[in-house]
């Protein structure tokens, strides 16, 4: 199947669906092994189906990220955390704060299985930072961005350009310091910080600017004719939505409100949301260049997110009827966690975009210096 | 096609008008090159056919501007896509997707263009500009040359009747500019497109204009290229040769020139330019020993050894991403190589020995070697340009005043209430450069020194950096600008392909070299004159000058 498919992009929108299932499919369980496993399954698609441009190499990044908040989460608990269990390791020295902190401590007993409490907790973290690291990394957001619809387009735009700033920022940090070495400065701490804040800023503001007259002046934000009354319209529904979903989430989740005011408000604040979407989309020239096709292919990748959160939330459901499912699911602190049968199976089913997907285009990169003219030798 | 009538424009912050009382016609199909000093208002001008100024500059826009019919006043940039194409300077910096096709198409989702026609649009553009091959990579990872024709392409898919282009060519390497002028004449005469572009590097450009527009004080006229040459101050060197010869019609490009040129060629054919040379025992400030430099598992620099001596100045060519830069980089010890060595030879009371720039302390390094970057502005972080030196005299450990009067010396035209980000970009290098100069390095680095600078700035720099040598200052500058080149360097070092290429002598080095060579090179090969001012001496000291 894989030899016989045409290199294209897959819908941005489904691997975005995909790595939110596995991400929520992470939420439900603390037990490493599963999460090793989701981990595992991210890492083997992106392997097999990252694309050879700039964002496909992020999951590296992402990679060190969930390292990262593994150890602040394990130090966090050697310091601050309150112990449980009895197997102590180390007793540090600890301040016993006043009673009305209580829950709050500094240093003290550190326990095995307080340390292995909080590395199940970061794990779970890293494993859906990491998880959502695979989805940017197999789908930009600029290309998430297409698929948007038309009258979200706007909205869309700002959150792309601004994330694609924070990288163009550390670059110029970066560059900026090491100009500050040529001036023979040698500041450190704060202060350095604060003087390299204003030339990075200045940069990064010039550099908005042109884009925006950029922007500007390739056509952004043209409107076919759209009467002022149109517009009010749009609007109108937009904010009704938002005030209705509002009000409707707040009758859902406090048992003081009248019943009326939950569900079916939260459903009249979707419509209305959904009519502004619909008129507003009408009213925009905007055209999309080669939208990318919803096929089989997509079909089966978010089928497969959604088959692992499935069940995932089986196995949680199941718990009452089956009480070895939740040492499945949080495997308790003082014994080696078991890896059980349906973990394997959601693993297996996770793995399907890595071979149900097209592969991206690919790049030529080998041809950027062969094709320009070679320089002369005297 | 382009019509300015009366059009006084004034920016809201400063009180003089940039644009004072401009009226012109530019006909349709029409080849047009805006030439002006730094600072003129260039820009500002292009800006206004568009409608960016005055729209999204803010400021106050009188008479009218007329692109095919509509006034910009009552059409906004947006409503002007579709017939005004709007190339800004630095090409990366106005990408708005990521990948080559997507931002090909860009321009026509905005304006709503049907399914079919978008992919036929975007394939001929890929075929027009020779982008084909491109169509999948990532817009960050073209070189400067792509980075422009996408950047071309993009505003093109939107068959707009007018192109206009800021500075297309002051970031590339002859090649890369040969390229986009080449897909540029290609629209004028295959599609009929309007073309206005600024450029400060007349000689790459001014053979393929059909009018000149001279923007100067705020005024605009418009003549033929020939006649605009003859009496204007600012003209490449094969103008300044055809007037020293006086060849009549003037000659506008080399192919012209050369045909001219017989009488020229046979008055100098005993005589040898006079070269500033370079005394032999002049001691060596910097070596470089089989340096080898990669990003990740790219090399960029490999086995490279150099020794840089006193009293010269040394060009670095190649094409972008050669390696010139990280070469300086490694010189100032920001690069880390990975084999091999860079040693800097100081000179401390009398007794000489040798050091790693990057084993240095930033306020020793700073008295060793400086180095003035690619964008002067990454040096500034003061509110204006006083304390800009009154920063630079305390970094350097100089009395009081010492940068500012440097300054005064170099560009007596900047005031010190100025902040320094809205000087103009030679009066941000200049100033970079005294920032420099006041530690007195003994090695001076300088990276495309020569970007978007006009003729005079030019000339000034030139006079600068040839005192600095003289007074025992190695230059070493990484540049594209072969005219800069020819002028100026004792030595050439070619790098390509992370190697180093050629070595030698100015003279030996880039007469003969296609790319390189300077247009009066070009023009009276096989004799190796560099510069007009070398054939003026020559002509004079023989008294031929008077022949001619």
């Amino acid at each position: 199947m894989t030899s016989r498919m045409r290199p294209r992009w897959l819908h941005p929108m489904a691997w975005w669906a995909w790595a939110l299932c596995l991400a929520a499919a992470a939420t439900r369980v603390t037990n490493p092994l599963l999460l090793l496993l989701l981990i595992a399954a991210a890492a083997i698609v992106v392997g097999a189906r990252k694309p050879d441009a700039p964002w496909g190499k992020s999951f590296e990044f992402f990679l060190i990220l969930g390292g990262l908040i593994i150890g602040i989460r394990v130090v966090f608990q050697v310091i601050f955390g309150a112990s449980t269990g009895n197997t102590v390791l180390i007793t540090l020295p600890g301040i016993s704060l006043p009673t009305w902190m209580s829950g709050l401590r500094l240093g003290g007993p550190i326990t095995l299985e307080s340390l292995l409490g909080a590395f199940y907790d970061g794990l779970r973290l890293a494993t859906i930072a990491i998880v959502i690291g695979a989805a940017n990394s197999l789908a930009s957001p600029g290309k998430l961005l297409k698929a948007m619809p038309a009258a979200l387009y706007e909205l869309g735009v700002s959150v792309v350009v601004a994330l694609s700033f924070i990288p163009q920022l550390i670059t110029d940090f970066v560059r900026i310091r090491d100009m500050r070495r040529l001036r023979g400065r040698n500041d450190r701490g704060i202060r350095g910080y604060v003087s390299l804040a204003i030339p990075v800023l200045a940069g990064a503001l010039d550099r908005s600017i042109n884009l925006a007259a950029s922007m500007d002046s390739r056509g952004y934000g043209r409107v076919s004719n759209q009467s002022a009354s149109s517009r009010r319209l749009v609007v109108g529904l937009l904010m009704a939505s938002i005030v209705l979903v509002m009000v409707g989430l707040y009758g859902l989740f406090t048992t003081a409100a009248h019943p009326v005011l939950g569900l079916p408000v939260v459903i009249m604040g979707l419509v209305a949301g959904g009519a502004s979407l619909w008129r507003g989309s009408r009213e925009r020239v905007r055209t999309v260049y080669r939208p990318d096709p919803w096929l089989l292919p997509e079909y089966l990748v978010i089928g497969s997110g959604l088959a692992v959160l499935g069940i995932f939330l089986w196995a949680e459901f199941r718990v009452g009827a089956n009480i070895n499912l939740w040492e499945q699911l949080h495997p308790s602190l003082d014994a080696w966690p078991t890896l059980p049968l349906w973990g394997i199976a959601a693993f297996l089913i996770a793995l399907t975009p890595a071979m149900a997907s097209p592969r991206p285009p690919s790049n030529s990169s080998s041809t950027r210096n062969t094709n320009e003219v070679e320089a002369v030798s005297a | 096609m382009i019509h300015f009538d009366q059009v006084t424009f004034t920016y809201p912050t400063t009180p003089a008008p940039v644009l004072r009382d401009i009226s012109a016609h530019i006909a349709e199909g029409e080849l047009a090159l805006l030439v002006g000093a730094t600072g003129s208002g260039k820009t500002t001008l292009l800006r206004a056919i568009n409608g960016l100024v005055p729209h999204f500059s803010g400021g106050h826009l009188a008479g009218s501007v007329t692109i095919d019919g509509r006034r910009t006043q009552d059409y906004p940039p947006r409503e002007l896509a579709d017939l005004v194409g709007f190339v800004p300077q630095d090409p990366m910096s106005g990408f708005v997707t990521d990948l080559v096709e997507d931002e090909l198409a860009y321009a026509m989702e905005s304006l709503g263009v049907d399914q079919q026609t978008m992919r036929r649009r975007v394939e001929e553009t890929l075929d027009l500009l020779g982008l084909s091959d491109l169509r999948n990579r990532a817009l960050r990872t073209l070189s400067g040359g792509q980075q422009q024709r996408v950047a071309i392409g993009a505003v093109l898919t939107a068959h707009p009747k007018v192109l206009v282009l800021d500075e297309p060519t002051s970031a590339l390497d002859p090649g890369a500019a040969e390229e986009v002028l080449a897909a540029l004449h290609r629209l004028v005469h295959d599609l009929g497109v309007t073309v206005v572009l600024a450029e400060h590097r007349l000689e790459r450009v001014v053979q393929y204009a059909d009018s000149i527009l001279l923007l100067k004080d705020g005024q605009l006229s418009i003549a033929s290229p020939s006649t605009a040459m003859a009496d204007s101050p600012i003209a490449p060197p094969v103008i300044h040769l055809g007037r020293l010869a006086g060849w009549s019609p003037l000659p506008i490009s080399i192919r012209d020139a050369r045909r001219c040129a017989g009488p020229l060629r046979s008055a100098l054919i005993d005589q040898r330019p006079r070269l500033h040379a370079v005394p032999e025992s002049s001691p060596a400030i910097a070596t470089v020993t089989d340096l080898d430099v990669g990003y990740g598992r790219t090399p960029v620099l490999s086995d490279i050894s150099l020794q840089f001596n006193a009293g010269e100045i040394i060009a670095l060519m190649g094409r972008n991403g050669a390696g010139k830069s990280t070469l300086l980089r490694s010189l100032i010890g920001l690069q880390t190589p990975e084999r091999g060595t860079v040693r800097l030879d100081l000179a401390v009371e009398g007794a000489s020995h040798s050091a790693d720039p990057s084993q240095l302390n930033s306020r020793e390094l700073l008295h060793q070697v400086g180095l003035v970057p690619q964008e002067p502005s990454d040096l500034f972080d003061a509110q204006d340009v006083a304390h800009e030196c009154r920063n630079s005299d305390r970094d350097a450990g100089c009395a009081p005043g010492t940068t500012r009067a440097l300054l005064a010396l170099m560009a007596p035209s900047i005031i010190d209430s100025t902040h320094p980000r809205d000087l103009s970009d030679g009066q941000q290098m200049l100033l970079a450069l005294c920032i420099i100069v006041a530690a007195k390095p003994p090695l001076l680095l300088l990276d495309e020194p020569t970007r978007g600078l006009d003729y005079p700035t030019k000339a000034k720099l030139v006079d600068i950096l040839r005192g600095l040598a003289e007074t025992g200052h190695c230059v070493v500058m990484a540049t594209h600008d072969v005219e800069l080149v020819a002028e100026l360097a004792t030595r050439v070092v070619i790098l390509g392909d992370t190697e180093v290429v050629a070595d030698g002598s100015t003279v030996d080095v880039v007469t003969g070299s296609p790319m390189f060579a300077p247009q009066v090179a070009k023009i009276l090969a096989p004799q190796p004159w560099l510069t007009v001012g070398q054939v003026h001496d020559a002509l004079a000291r023989s008294h031929k000058l008077e022949d001619l």
